[in-house]
C-alpha cells in the first residue's frame, strides 16, 4: 500500500518545496508559491478549461448514450445484442494507444471532406465519448441486472404504461448506477493522457498533456502543485461514488 | 481451468418477448431496441468499430515521400514487423515485441505476487475495514498515470536518498539517477498495474469459502497444499481477469516506458507512438497497432468463451 502511496506522497510534498530546481528540500516561502503560479499561468488555465469542457460534455452525452445502451442490452434481445455487449469491453481491455491510433487514422480520412474533424476539442470529445459509453453501459447494466424485475411487471398490473414504469420504477431505481458511471466517466475523461494526446489539436491540450510535454523538460515545483490539485479532486470524485454506492446499498 | 463457481441461472422468463409484464411481438422488441441500445450501438459503430477497419486498411498502404499514404496496396508492413527490409534481415521489432512481451509477463507476474496478500489482507478486515483499504487502492488506481509516473522521475533522479542507497550498494554510479533504465520501467509498470490487479483479485476472495480452508486444514493440509487446492482454485476466476487487466494494456503501455525509460528502453507503445511522431510513417503505425488490436481481440474473445458472462463482469 505504502508502494502505492509513495508517488503521491512525493508530489505533495515537492510541491512545497522552495527552490525551483534539485532535489533539495526547504519549505516554501511564502507556503503556497507555487499554488499562486499556477493562476497566473495562462497555459495551465487555458488546459485546465480544456478539460473541463471535455470533460462535461463528453460525460453528459456519454451517461444519456450509455445508461439508454445498457437498459436495452440489459432489456430487449435484439440481432447481435449478444456482440455489441462484448464489444463494450473492448475499451475496457485494449491499450489506450490501440484506441488512438484508430481514432486518429479515421479522422486523417474523414478530414478529407469534413474539415470539422481536423484535431480540436471536438475531434477529443468524441474520443473520450467512445471509452466512457462502454464503462457507463457495464455499470448500469450490471446495476439493472441486479435489480429485481417484479418490480416493473408490479407497476404494469397496476395500469402504468410502459413509460410510466420506466420513470417511477426503473429510473430511479437505476440512478445510483447511472451516478456511478457518470462519475467514472468524468475521471476517466480528466485523467486521460494517450488517446487525448493523439487526437487533440495544437490549442485544445488538456492537463494531463500539458504535465507531459513540461515534464519531459524537467520537472518544476509548479507541477507538482497542480498534480497535487488534481490528485485532491480524484479523492473526493472516488469518495462521492463510494457513498453513492453505499447509499444505493441501504 | 476457469471454473464456473455459480450456479447455473434458470432462464429468465422476461428474456426475449415478454418485457415488463407485456407481450410484444418482435418488431416491437426491435423497435424498443432501436430507441434505447440504438444510439450507443450506433455510437460504438461508427467510432470504434469502423476505426478498427480503417486501421486494417491503413496497415496495407505505403508510406508517400512527404510522409502521406499512398497506395499500392501491399503486405510490406507486416513483412517489414516480420524483419525483412530492403537492407536485408534485421529483426528488430522482433526484438521489440519480445521485449514488450517480456516487461508485460514480468509486471504481471510481480504483480500477483504482490497483490495476493494485499487482496487477504483487505479482505481479513470487517465491512468497515475493508471499504477503506478499498478505496484507497481505487484512489490510487484512478490517480493520473502521468502523474504517479512522473514522480517516481524524482524519486529515482540523482542524489535522492533513494538514489544514494542504490550507489551504496554499487547499483548506479555516483552522479547517476536510477532512471532511465530497465529497473525504472519495470517499476513504474507494477506500480500503475497493481491496483488493477488487486481489485479483481480481491472480487474473487471475498467469494472464498472458507470452510472449505479450514476443512483442508483439519486433514492436515500444509499451508502451501491450502493454497494450492483451496484457495487457488477458487480464486481463479478473479486472477484471470486480473492478467487480462494487466497483461493486456501493459503490452501498450506509452506512458512509463517513455518517462522512466528514456530513450533507453524502447517497446511497442513507444514504437507506434514514434510512427506517428517524428518518423511518421503512419501505415506502418497501423500494421503494429493493428497487431496489438488483433491480440487484444483473440485474448478477450477466448476469455469471453470460457469465462462466459460472470467473467466478463470480473473485468470491470
Amino acid at each position: 500500500m505504502a508502494f502505492l502511496y509513495i508517488p503521491i506522497l512525493v508530489i505533495v510534498i515537492f510541491s512545497f518545496k522552495n527552490s525551483k530546481y534539485g532535489v533539495d528540500f526547504q519549505i516554501a516561502q511564502p507556503l503556497f508559491k507555487w499554488y499562486g503560479s499556477l493562476f497566473e499561468n495562462d497555459q495551465i488555465l487555458n488546459a485546465a478549461e480544456n478539460t473541463l469542457i471535455v470533460g462535461v460534455i463528453s460525460t453528459f452525452i456519454s451517461t444519456i448514450l450509455g445508461s439508454l445502451l445498457g437498459y436495452g442490452l440489459h432489456r430487449y434481445k435484439f440481432p447481435g445484442s449478444r456482440l455489441f455487449a462484448w464489444l463494450m469491453y473492448i475499451p475496457v481491455v485494449t491499450p489506450d494507444i490501440v484506441m488512438a491510433i484508430s481514432l486518429l487514422l479515421m479522422y486523417a480520412a474523414l478530414r478529407n471532406f469534413l474539415p470539422i474533424f481536423e484535431p480540436s476539442l471536438f475531434t477529443m470529445i468524441i474520443a473520450h465519448i467512445t471509452f466512457q459509453i462502454s464503462f457507463v453501459a457495464i455499470v448500469v447494466r450490471s446495476r439493472l441486472a441486479g435489480l429485481d424485475n417484479a418490480l416493473e411487471e408490479a407497476a404494469r398490473d397496476l395500469y402504468a404504461d410502459a413509460w410510466q414504469a420506466i420513470r417511477f420504477i426503473v429510473l430511479p431505481l437505476a440512478t445510483p448506477g447511472i451516478l456511478a458511471g457518470a462519475l467514472l466517466a468524468f475521471t476517466l475523461s480528466i485523467d486521460d493522457f494517450v488517446i487525448s494526446y493523439f487526437t487533440s489539436g495544437p490549442t485544445s491540450g488538456t492537463l494531463p498533456i500539458w504535465i507531459y510535454t513540461t515534464v519531459k523538460r524537467g520537472i518544476t515545483p509548479d507541477i507538482n502543485a497542480l498534480s497535487t490539485i488534481i490528485v485532491l479532486l480524484t479523492m473526493i470524485a472516488v469518495a462521492a461514488s463510494n457513498l453513492l454506492q453505499r447509499n444505493a446499498k441501504d | 481451468m476457469i471454473a464456473k463457481t455459480n450456479k447455473p441461472r434458470a432462464k429468465k422468463v422476461t428474456a426475449s418477448n415478454t418485457v415488463g409484464g407485456e407481450v410484444l411481438n418482435p418488431i416491437q422488441v426491435l423497435a424498443r431496441a432501436a430507441l434505447t441500445a440504438g444510439p450507443g450501438v450506433i455510437w460504438i459503430t461508427v467510432f470504434l468499430v469502423i476505426p478498427s477497419f480503417i486501421l486494417l486498411a491503413f496497415s496495407f498502404l505505403t508510406r508517400d515521400d512527404l510522409g502521406g499514404v499512398t497506395r499500392p496496396f501491399t503486405p510490406d508492413n507486416y513483412v517489414r514487423f516480420a524483419g525483412w527490409d530492403i537492407l536485408g534481415f534485421d529483426p528488430v521489432y522482433l526484438e521489440i515485441l519480445g521485449r514488450t512481451v517480456l516487461v508485460s509477463l514480468v509486471t504481471t507476474l510481480f504483480c500477483v505476487l504482490l497483490a495476493y496478500p494485499v487482496a487477504f489482507f483487505i479482505a481479513a478486515h470487517g465491512p468497515k475495514g475493508r471499504n477503506t483499504w478499498l478505496t484507497l487502492v481505487i484512489v490510487s488506481s484512478w490517480t493520473n498515470l502521468v502523474i504517479r509516473t512522473y514522480a517516481w522521475m524524482i524519486v529515482f533522479s540523482p542524489g535522492t536518498p533513494v538514489t544514494e542507497l542504490a550507489r551504496v550498494v554499487g547499483l548506479v554510479k555516483a552522479g547517476d539517477g536510477l532512471y532511465p533504465s530497465d529497473f525504472a520501467v519495470y517499476w513504474g509498470m507494477v506500480n500503475t498495474y497493481l491496483p488493477f490487479m488487486v481489485l479483481p483479485l480481491y472480487t474473487a476472495v471475498e467469494r472464498v469459502d472458507w470452510s472449505l480452508l479450514e476443512a483442508a486444514q483439519d486433514l492436515y493440509a500444509s499451508k502451501i497444499q491450502a493454497f494450492v487446492q483451496v484457495l487457488l482454485p477458487q480464486t481463479l476466476p478473479g486472477l484471470v481477469a486480473a492478467i487480462i487487466l494487466t497483461a493486456i494494456p501493459a503490452l501498450g503501455m506509452y506512458v512509463v516506458p517513455d518517462l522512466l525509460g528514456g530513450a533507453k528502453v524502447s517497446l511497442i507503445g513507444n514504437s507506434i507512438a514514434q510512427q506517428f511522431g517524428t518518423s511518421r510513417d503512419w501505415p506502418f503505425g497501423a500494421a503494429i497497432s493493428f497487431l496489438v488490436m488483433g491480440l487484444t481481440l483473440l485474448v478477450l474473445y477466448l476469455y469471453a468463451r470460457r469465462a462466459g458472462e460472470e467473467g466478463m463482469r470480473d473485468l470491470l
